[in-house]
């Protein structure tokens, strides 16, 4: 583990030479997080106990590398469960229909979003109590690792 | 929160990630825009150049830095810095006497409005037990090195309190001014494991 880190005088000072997210999932799992505390469905202090207990059940059990926002990630679901917002087996079936999809599906093609016919699922609730309409994603999903699964 | 799968088990983060959006979306809980938005406010807005002012002003302001140590949170929401992880803020000034560095043993907490997000070895495993058991070697590792003579004290950050290091003023930067100043400041010395250098 080197904790030996350069400071470059030429980077932005906001990043000190690195960027805050290695990846754009984990951006947006943030995003979530910080989205829903302003909604209202919970407070940080809540968030930061599943936190801990996400990060404390990585430490009993480690399965590959520690990333940071794996048990963020891990966190929100486990809160957003527990607050009845998003049930877990929701997350699962849909990540794994997402994981099926047939490889370079995401590489070719920036821009489509949710809306784009590949994982069509009924949740049987279609309200939206925003009303406006949140069906397109213009961020970049081209970075889909399947790499951090089971034996990487 | 009943069962939770070993982490081999689970599909990988980033299409459960997608999925959530994608569930936390149609349930009109999230908006992608809004999304777009608290990360580029992360990326871009919110970062060490926030606690930098803080530093330099404290720096040329002795009644700024006496409010900043008595009421951290106050002095810097002067400066226009609050928000989520800065509510409870304690500055800590690092002197010849006593270097303060900062940790959260637990889960990585930081204070978000003056530092930005974590950088990657503040998450790190190693680092968050190694500082609290062996700061001065691990410090060492990282490039510093302390006289055996100046206390080290580690602070553990919790619910209740984020912290800020007020690093030394470098000698040799008597002239500058306070913009100037911040410009020194690295994000490194205000969790307490580097220090500041003069130009």
């Amino acid at each position: 583990m080197a904790f030996f880190e350069a400071d470059d005088p030429a980077g932005p000072p906001r990043l000190n030479g690195e960027m805050v997210f290695d990846e754009p999932w984990e951006s947006r799992s943030f995003a979530m997080a910080a989205a829903l505390v302003e909604e209202g469905c919970f407070g940080w202090d809540d968030f930061r106990d599943h936190l801990i207990a996400a990060v404390r059940r990585w430490e009993a059990d480690p399965a590959g590398p520690y990333r940071y926002y794996e048990r963020w990630q891990e966190a929100l679901e486990s809160i957003a469960a527990d607050r009845g917002i998003v049930a877990e087996p929701e997350v699962g079936e849909l990540a794994a229909a997402y994981a099926a999809r047939p490889p370079g599906h995401d590489h070719g093609d920036h821009h489509h979003g949710h809306d784009d016919g590949h994982h069509h699922h009924d949740h049987g609730d279609h309200q939206h109590p925003h009303g406006n309409g949140h069906h397109h994603h213009g961020h970049d999903r081209h970075r889909h690792h399947g790499d951090r699964g089971p034996g990487s | 929160m009943s069962e939770h799968t070993r982490e081999t088990d689970r599909l990988p983060a980033s299409v459960r990630a997608e999925a959530l959006e994608a569930l936390l979306t149609e349930r009109g809980l999230v908006k992608p825009e809004a999304l777009d938005g608290f990360i580029s406010r992360y990326v871009n807005d919110v970062g060490p150049m926030n606690g930098a002012k803080v530093v330099a002003k404290a720096w040329t302001d002795d009644d700024y830095r006496q409010r900043l140590l008595t009421d951290g949170t106050a002095a810097i929401a002067e400066l226009g810095f609050s928000g989520p992880q800065g509510e409870h803020m304690v500055v800590l000034e690092n002197t010849d006497e006593v270097h303060n560095v900062v940790v959260c043993t637990l889960c990585s907490c930081y204070p978000w409005p003056v530092l930005g997000l974590p950088p990657a070895w503040y998450k790190d495993p190693a680092y968050r037990s190694r500082v609290v058991r062996e700061p001065r070697t691990l410090l060492g590792e990282m490039g510093l090195e302390l006289d055996d003579d100046t206390e080290v004290r580690v602070w553990d950050s919790s619910a209740e309190n984020r912290y800020l290091v007020l690093p030394q003023r470098p000698a040799g930067s008597e002239g500058l001014s306070e913009d100037e100043l911040a410009e020194l400041v690295t994000r490194d010395a205000m969790v307490g494991v580097a220090k500041v250098s003069a130009p």
